[in-house]
């Protein structure tokens, strides 16, 4: 139990990165992030946070400059939105395959062209493949809490995470939250321990060009080719999930707080019907299942925390009992659908017993979406299948 | 998924002949006329400029053969001209 | 309106003139008088000084689960008179509902129409005569509780100073309270019901 205060998402991730005691950040402003930097700097401005700020010209840049520090062995923050995420799309390649445990703040936000600064997933989801961890925060107390376990998970396993939050909808919104003591986070998260092998005295060669093959180097030792250490990526990231489902549990027994881990549901016990979401949109979706529920339709919410590495088993456990599933989400892999139905469809085409899948886009730039509106087109699934509806859209 | 044993990190040590002895790739070698060479440490270009850095610092010039590829770009930095080109064969 | 139910509340003002802090203060009044779950989440466009922006704030007895706008509002609080000839403020108000106002005129010289409570105070002149002025602008974010919680029983005059003090410190304390009590009372408060005011108090 720590202090409850009355604060945004941002204000909650600038606390956590400060509560995590991070020693390098570099982050350049872009809305709805800005505050996270703002505070930050505030923060290390003022002597309260012991951390070097990195002010640059770009987010490339502020990528860079954080994979840098924590090759070295720093504890590093960055924090970014939409347009200023994508033209990290390089250095968040480069980041993971450095295989350098970076916490980012990612504040979800629609993408130009036409300009947005209103709140979807478009962003984080165009970055799925870039070998991050993703998770998907429905409010600002499972943001510091998520950041938290985020260090711990990354430093466990040496894989970059992106911590999402909606922008606007929570970045900007103040609800109480309970910011824990520095004793705990410190217990919680002990300081880093330097694995770059890096000494700073001898010269060292960081990510050289390597062949396809294993070759030996000039000493005579066998590297391996480029293909297995993208293979030992691919292997980590999918091992990730039982850490975050550890990390998450130890989480709670320090913190009296768990979120579930990968995946969690809400009145699944029972449910013959599903909606599943991720962000805030699943919790609303909560409150669309107590009006279903109230209406004697036995609905309930599987809510994705982890969207990267894909919880496919524990997705598929909850989605092989239910009649339907419909699926809600700010984004769309353009040509096809949203990108957490396609990935669920697949996990489920393993399963014997399959539910009805609908799936609806919703709520892009910003577009207000409601619980009774949830409640309505999940109805409609119940019915019948949808197949990739956008919701509350002329045209 | 198995244990694998592959490092995470794509690190190492530097060490002379990283990329193997390049020597090999040479077809034209270059050749000093150490009278043409002004000899002084404030031009030294043909050593900044090496990309394989196998000229020494020092006068007599000397170049390690093992690890030239021969790209000639010592002979065409050269202010004195002092560095020619030859066929190998 | 009583103390175990929920509520929404819109708060209508100019981009910088307080309305963000308004809101934040009273949902923080709100939480020390037992509300687990409070909210404020402002919908303005990007940072435009001066137009118009609305912030959206609920409180209710149970964590809050939806971000969504709100659209039937218990109650509207409005910062600055001006905006009722741009914003239809009294849209969507509840039918009982609450409507709060920043204002020197009366709820029959705003015109306003409707069935719904009508709280007016001149918090422009009480934050002027608290001193409660920065670059020569008047500060409004602390006085328009004044009439919010004059016109309301579940925050508590106590809970709203214990968010000014939560904010504020010093002088600037000192002048914020003031302004919000003078405004709390000078408040007046009229019942609307369909096409006529009728004054009760």
């Amino acid at each position: 139990m720590g202090q409850i205060e009355i604060i945004t998402a941002n204000t909650a991730a600038a606390i956590a990165a400060k509560l995590c005691r991070v020693q390098v950040i570099s982050a350049y402003p872009i809305t709805p992030q800005t505050p996270v930097t703002e505070e930050l700097a505030a923060m290390v401005e003022s002597g309260d946070l012991k951390a070097e700020y990195i002010t640059v010209e770009s987010e490339h840049s502020a990528l860079a400059s954080v994979v840098a520090a924590s090759q070295v062995g720093a504890r590093v923050f960055t924090a970014t939105s939409a347009n200023g995420l994508l033209y990290m799309h390089e250095m968040l390649h480069w980041a993971a395959g450095s295989r350098v445990p970076i916490v980012m703040a990612c504040v979800n936000r629609g993408v130009g062209a036409p300009w947005t600064i209103l709140n979807d997933q478009q962003d984080t989801i165009a970055q799925r493949d870039t070998g991050w961890i993703q998770m998907y925060c429905r409010n600002s107390q499972e943001v510091i809490d998520t950041m938290i376990q985020a260090y711990r998970i990354a430093e466990q396993i040496q894989i970059p995470i992106m911590v999402c939050y909606d922008g606007f909808i929570l970045s900007h919104a103040s609800t109480p939250v309970d910011v824990p003591f520095q004793d705990e986070v410190d217990r919680f998260l002990p300081s880093l321990e330097d694995r770059s092998g890096i000494d700073g005295k001898t010269p060292m060669n960081v990510n050289p060009l390597i062949l396809s093959d294993p070759r030996p180097d000039a000493n005579g030792v066998l590297m391996p080719g480029y293909m297995e250490f993208r293979y030992r990526l691919q292997q980590d990231i999918l091992g990730s999930l039982e850490a975050i489902q550890s990390v998450d549990s130890e989480f709670q027994d320090t913190f009296g707080r768990s979120w579930g881990g990968s995946v969690w549901g809400y009145h699944m016990d029972d449910a013959e019907h599903a909606i599943v979401s991720m962000g805030s949109l699943a919790s609303e979706c909560t409150v669309a299942v107590d009006q279903l529920r109230s209406e004697g339709i036995k609905a309930g919410v599987v809510g994705v925390r982890v969207y990267r590495p894909f919880p496919s088993s524990q997705i598929v456990e909850l989605l092989s009992g239910v009649r339907t599933a419909t699926f809600f989400e700010k984004d769309v892999s353009y040509g096809y659908q949203g990108a957490l139905a396609m990935d669920a469809k697949a996990a489920m085409y393993e399963s014997k017993s399959r539910p009805e899948i609908s799936s609806y886009v919703v709520g892009l730039g910003g577009r207000d979406v409601r619980p009774e509106q949830l409640a309505e087109a999940t109805l409609k699934c119940v019915k019948g299948p949808v197949q990739h509806c956008w919701l509350n859209v002329s045209g | 998924m198995s244990k694998n044993s592959t490092p995470i990190r794509t690190v190492s040590t530097p060490a002379e002949g990283e990329a193997g002895k390049t020597g090999d790739w040479r077809s034209q070698t270059p050749k000093i006329d150490h009278e043409k060479c002004s000899q002084k440490d404030s031009c030294l270009l043909c050593w900044l400029y090496c990309p394989d850095g196998v000229i020494s610092a020092t006068f007599p010039l000397e170049i390690n053969l093992t690890y030239c590829k021969g790209c000639g770009i010592c002979a065409e930095e050269c202010p004195r001209k002092a560095i020619e080109m030859v066929d190998d064969k | 309106m009583k103390s175990h139910q929920s509520y929404e509340i819109i708060w209508h003002g100019r981009g910088g003139q307080g309305a963000v802090t308004a809101a934040k203060m009273f949902t923080e009044a709100a939480y020390y008088a037992g509300f687990k779950g409070v909210s404020a989440k402002p919908t303005y466009f990007s940072e435009r000084r001066g137009a118009p922006v609305s912030i959206h704030t609920r409180i209710s007895p149970e964590p809050i689960r939806t971000f969504s706008n709100v659209l039937f509002p218990d109650i509207a609080v409005v910062l600055d008179d001006n905006l009722l000839e741009m914003v239809n403020v009294t849209a969507n108000i509840k039918t009982g509902g609450l409507i709060v106002i920043n204002s020197s005129k009366s709820a029959y010289d705003l015109e306003l129409r409707g069935r719904f409570t009508v709280a007016i105070s001149d918090a422009y002149h009480c934050s002027e005569a608290a001193g409660l002025i920065i670059e020569g602008n008047v500060l409004v974010s602390t006085s328009i509780l004044g009439p919010l919680v004059a016109a309301t029983n579940f925050v508590g005059l106590d809970n709203v100073q214990k968010a000014i003090q939560h904010k504020f410190k010093g002088k600037s304390l000192e002048r914020n309270l003031k302004a919000m009590e003078l405004a709390f009372e000078k408040t007046t408060i009229v019942e609307l019901d369909n096409m006529s005011a009728v004054a009760q108090g």
